[in-house]
Parts: C-alpha cells; structure tokens; sequence
C-alpha cells in the first residue's frame, strides 16, 4: 500500500481552531505493529468513507499504561495516565475511540480516577453507530456467506459487556456468524492478557492462544474476527502452530468490513 | 425432674449458640485485619446484588445440574429452618409441636418440609456422587487435598443424617401420624417401626428429636472450620462485590499523591519536612501478606466455597500452568487463620512468624501466570475477586522488590523511555500513515 491516507492530527485541528468529531486514539500496537498497522489504516477508510471528521494525536499520544498496571507497576502506569490525560484536557477531548480494547478499558474506566473524563467507544461501537445513523452501508462483497466465528476480546467483553456491536456488524456482512463452545461471557483469553503479551509463559502443557485457536478450529470457520491487536496476533500464531494458514484467516472487524467494500 | 430435659436443652442452646457467637466474632475480627475499603456507594444497586446472586441464586444456574441441586439443598435449608424454630420452641417449654395448633396449615407445612427432606437427601446423594465417583475433575485438582476433600464429604454427610433424623422423627412420632395430615413421606416410613411398642416407638421418635437438634448445632458450630460458610458469607460478599466494570481496577491512591508531587512544578524537592509535622511511614505498594489486603479480600476468602469453578474457567489452569484463582483464595483464607491463631496466642497482638502469604503460600510463578482475563471473577457464583488479590500482589513484587521477569522489566523500561512497550521512537507514532 503506497497510497497516502489523510491522516490530520489534534495538533492541526487547533491550528484551525476547530473540533474534530472524535479522536482516534491509535495505540502502541496499531501505530508500530505491522499486522495491526492493517488494521489502523483499514479503520481510519472506513472513517472517511463516512465522513467523519476525526484526528489523532499522533506523536503526542503515548502509551495508556495498561500493560505496566497489570504487571504490577502502578506507578509509571500513573504517570503516563496523568501526562496523557494532560494532553486530551489540553485539546479538550470529549469523544474518543479505539481499535485496541486494552486502551478502550483504561481510558474509559481508569482514568476517570485520575482526571480523564471523555466518551471512550471501540471502533467496534463507533462503527455500528455509524451504521445506525445511516452514515455507514455496508455490504457482504468478498465474505457473503463465509463462515466467519468472533473471538471475544477480554477487555471488550466480560470487562465491559460489549458483546453485540462486534457480532451486529459481521451479521450485516451477510456472513454465516458460528460461536465457538466458550463465547460471550466465558470466552477464553487468547492469551496476551495481563502483561503475558511481553513474556514468555509459564511452563505448562500448551500455550493458551493454541487452546483458544483449537476452540475456534472446532467450528471450522473460514475467518477468525478478531476486535483486538494482541489477540489477532495471539491468533494468528495459533493458526500457524496448527498448521492451518492457508484455510483460516484472522481479520479484525474493520478490515473486513473495509475490505468488503473494497476500499 | 420434670424440668429435665428442659433444662438440658437450654444448655446445649446456650453452648451452641455461644460458641458460634465466638467464632463469629473471631470471623470479624479476622476480616478487619484488612485494609479499609470504602463501599457505602448505591446501597439500592447492592441490595439487588444480593438479592440476586445470594438469594437467587441466579450465578449458580450457568452450569444447570450443580446449580438445579444446589437450590434444591439450599431451599431446603431455609425452609426446614422453620421446623428447628418449632423445636427450639418445644426443646425450652417442654410443648410438643406447638405449631400445630395452627390446625391445616400445619399439614400443608410439614408436608413440604418432608418433600424437602426426600429431595435434599437425594440431591446430596448426587453431589457426593459428582465428587467421589464421577471424579469431577474441578474437585481433584491439586489444591484439594485432604482437608478441603473431606470437608466437602464430611458436610454432604451431616445432610444425610439430619435428613434422615428428621424424617424419621416424624415416622415414629405415634400422635403425628395419627393426625395423618402432612405426614405425605413419613406415612411410608412409619410401617417399618410397626412392629415396635410403642414405648419403644417413644424412645426412637425422642432419639431422632435430640439428635437432629443437636446434629444442627454441632454443624452451626462446624461452619467455621469449613468452605461451608458460604451458606452465611454469601450474603454480606455479593452485597459487597465490586458494582464496576470487571476492567477497572483501582487506581491506588498512595500513588497519585507521589505521582502528583513529582508532576507539580510547585514542589521543591529538597523542601524540609514542614515543621512540628509528622513524618508519616511511606505506604506499603501491594500486597505481601493478608493485612496487605482489604476486608472485602478477606471476606472473599472465608466465602468461597471451594466449588472451582473459577479454576476450571481460567486459561491458565486449563493449559497445565500452577495458577488455580480457587488455590488464591485458599491460600488466602489459610494465611489469615494463621494470622488469627497467632494473634490468639499472643494476646491479641501479632508476633512475627517469619511467614508471609507470598512465597510461603503463593508462588511468583503463579501470580506471573494471570492473563488477567476475568474468566474467574465472571465464574464465581458469589462474587468473589481472585484477580484482585493476583493484582496486589504483582503490585508488591514490581514496586517494592523490583521482582518482575526481564521481559516485562524491558517492556516497562520501553514505556518509561519511549511511550510503548516496544523500543520504538516516540517520534514514530504516525509512519503508519505513509507507509
């Protein structure tokens, strides 16, 4: 992909002296991680295609502090909690949303405590709001009848009881929606959880992505949606231990929804 | 003499209720060895909690077979509670079923306690089937081990018998089954006593009266040492459960205060300490032992009922790694026994055992095996956080021992120099869009 995307910051938008609709917080995954980089830039399509007026902070957004509060180290995630909440305040941000649902639960529900008070929605959210208003169509294109199961992100689901927007949007694509045995409120962690993303596991008999890969082979999907960075990753690798690339794919929700209208 | 056996049941009441009065208070105090919590908020929302989960039993019913027996057992126990109030009366004042006099009702009454009776008794045949035959495999894991194994059987036993005693009690009572209302199991009982006189028939039906009041004390009194408090803490413990998103954790508050010092241009950071001002004790960052923790943790442990169900959810137990959230909460629980008895003998102060909750019960190895995923908060049928406690302690590890893994020390450095957990420029946050 070559082609440049219209990518405008906060920083350009108060030069203006004007408000974006929303900002879109990219995350450490979705700005430096090549799969997830997809995934940003499939999303930030689909905002245009809808016409949303949106920015990024770009170089001033900074790690949320998730993964160093789930290892255990409050402090530093504080002090990026504050330096972040910091520069949204400074913007005067009130409307947030994000592809990672690790970013989507701290700045939500963390930083509140902390000073930080906007509307944070997943993209998964903002998008069928988008389709609700009428601002978004989407068509099945490409993934008209495939199978296609939803691995529930953790952070998106039993932490915040987003279950439905992600499901809502791949039923629009006219696909065939088939649940894995654990899904919704006992779905399995695809491992990444808690700081696990940056370590090696503890020694045990399998590794949990390859479980949780083994759950989603077992309703043998065409595609694996995925509303997560880290679990598409966790997933990706599954798919390859069980030797199964070249049958499954592993798509986030806004790649197949950008890809089916090939944008 | 008359008064006799007047006499000897207030005294087994007063014994009973009186040591069950000081191990309850001995429970509290326990409990307050924890840090405090504040959760006076939305009293309404927590009413509902309880009412829901505790009395309703409706996190008990997303696994259908432990959840339909469950209720049978636990329905039955509220109900037939009634009938011990009728024994207490009559135990004190020297009546024979008193209520009785309330005529037809009566009937109506003791006829669905009997029903009950069959019911639980069945009931508890299967649960100790599922334990010690079936071998369900969330009651074999490693942490059950011997004590936490016949506590389960032990409990299921005492059912048994006070069942059966109730039910017998009724059979052999000659006035009862001659009323021949409410007596709709124990009529089929009573032939098998038919060829006894009725003396004797006197002898069995006050046998089975005694044993199975004082059957129910000695288990009020058992409650203490078992995973079967549950049928009391269930109740303060979903009232108290967390009305947050499972996501949010909390931001801990000794660390805002440093964090916002170290923020504020204001601050001179070679300031003396103000004059005539304390110099406080700096916090404690997590948790290395259970008076690191909150009551709410504590009470979570003396809750839990052992059932396992949190351990079977977790990734990590499922893919053979040591962390059992059930094992977190037993440890938990242990520890701070531990901690009462050495308070107990030490006159009310607690001296240093050398010991801690950490380490000597849980392992780094566990802890660093979470994924923080939730699956055993959501499990838990009477709300209890295991992923609280694995939080604080990892707290404890990182800020006060600096005892994380290399990898997350390099992930954590990474955030610190760059703003992400990867060694990428900060400055690079926007190549995406032209690459």
């Amino acid at each position: 992909m070559s082609e440049l995307l219209n990518v405008p910051t906060m920083a350009e938008f108060m030069a203006q002296g004007k408000q974006p609709e929303v900002l879109f917080w990219v995350g450490c995954a979705g700005s430096f991680d090549d799969r997830a980089k997809k995934i940003t830039k499939a999303f930030v399509k689909l905002l245009h295609k809808a016409k949303v007026e949106f920015a990024v902070l770009g170089t001033e957004e900074s790690c949320t502090g998730d993964p160093a509060k789930r290892a255990g180290n409050e402090f530093l995630f504080q002090m990026q909690a504050v330096t972040n909440i910091e520069v949204l305040n400074a913007y005067e941000v009130k409307k947030i949303v994000t592809a990672c649902p690790h970013c989507f639960n701290t700045i939500k529900n963390e930083y509140p405590g902390l000073g930080g008070n906007y509307e944070v929605m997943h993209h998964t959210q903002f998008l069928k709001a988008l389709l609700d208003e009428g601002r978004l169509t989407i068509e099945g294109g490409q993934f008209k009848g495939k199978r296609i199961t939803f691995h529930d992100p953790c952070y998106l689901g039993r932490a915040n009881n987003v279950y439905e927007a992600p499901r809502d949007l791949i039923k629009k694509l006219e696909a065939e929606l088939v649940e894995m045995k654990n899904c919704k409120r006992t779905g399995l962690c695809c491992g990444a959880g808690g700081a696990q993303m940056f370590k090696e596991p503890e020694k045990g008999n399998k590794d949990v992505n390859v479980e949780r890969t083994e759950q989603a082979l077992e309703v043998k999907p065409e595609i694996i949606a995925a509303g997560c960075p880290f679990c598409n990753t966790m997933m990706t690798d599954g798919v390859k231990h069980k030797e199964k690339e070249s049958e499954v794919v592993i798509m986030d929700i806004a790649e197949l929804i950008a890809n089916a209208q090939d944008l | 003499m008359h008064y006799l056996p007047n006499i000897l049941f207030a005294i087994a009441l007063i014994i009973g209720a009186g040591y069950f009065a000081k191990h309850v208070k001995k429970l509290i105090r326990n409990i307050k060895l924890g840090h405090d919590i504040d959760v006076s908020d939305n009293k309404s929302q927590r009413w509902k909690n309880m009412a829901m989960i505790a009395l309703g039993q409706t996190k008990m019913m997303h696994r259908p077979i432990a959840g339909m027996l469950h209720i049978i057992v636990y329905v039955g126990f509220i109900i037939i509670n009634i009938e011990v109030l009728e024994i207490i009366i009559d135990g004190i004042f020297g009546t024979h079923r008193i209520f009785s006099a309330i005529g037809k009702p009566y009937g109506i009454l003791i006829g669905a306690f009997e029903i009950l009776a069959v019911l639980v008794f069945v009931s508890v045949i299967i649960f100790w089937i599922r334990r010690n035959i079936i071998k369900l495999k969330r009651f074999w894991k490693s942490e059950m081990t011997t004590w936490p194994k016949s506590d389960a059987n032990i409990i299921l036993y005492f059912e048994m018998v006070l069942m059966t005693l109730f039910l017998v009690m009724n059979a052999t009572d000659a006035p009862f089954q001659d009323m021949n209302s409410g007596n709709v199991i124990s009529q089929f009982i009573a032939p098998w006593f038919g060829s006894l006189s009725e003396s004797t028939l006197h002898v069995i039906e006050r046998a089975a009266w005694w044993m199975h009041i004082l059957g129910i004390l000695v288990f009020l009194n058992y409650l203490y040492f078992s995973k079967h408090l549950h049928i009391l803490l269930a109740f303060p413990n979903t009232y108290y459960g967390s009305l947050k998103p499972q996501g949010q954790f909390d931001n801990l508050e000794a660390v805002t205060k440093e964090v916002r010092l170290m923020m504020d241009p204001n601050v001179d950071p070679f300031a003396a300490p103000a004059e005539g001002t304390e110099t406080e004790t700096p916090a404690k960052f997590g948790a290395s032992d259970v008076q690191d923790l909150n009551w709410l943790q504590l009470l979570n442990a003396y809750t839990c009922t052992e059932c396992g169900r949190c351990t079977s959810e977790c990734p990590a137990n499922q893919t053979g790694k040591k962390l059992s959230p059930r094992k977190i909460m037993m440890d938990t629980r242990d520890r701070l026994e531990e901690v009462g008895k050495n308070i107990d003998l030490n006159k009310g102060t607690f001296k240093e055992d050398g010991k801690q909750l950490l380490d000597n019960y849980i392992t780094q190895e566990e802890l660093w095996a979470c994924t923080s995923c939730n699956a055993c908060v959501e499990a838990c049928p009477v709300s209890i956080n295991p992923l609280s406690i694995i939080m604080d302690m990892r707290r404890y590890l990182v800020m006060e021992q600096s005892a994380a893994p290399v990898e997350l020390n390099s992930m954590m450095t990474n955030i610190e120099n760059n703003g992400a957990p990867w060694p990428y420029n900060q400055m690079d946050r926007l190549n995406w869009k032209n690459e």
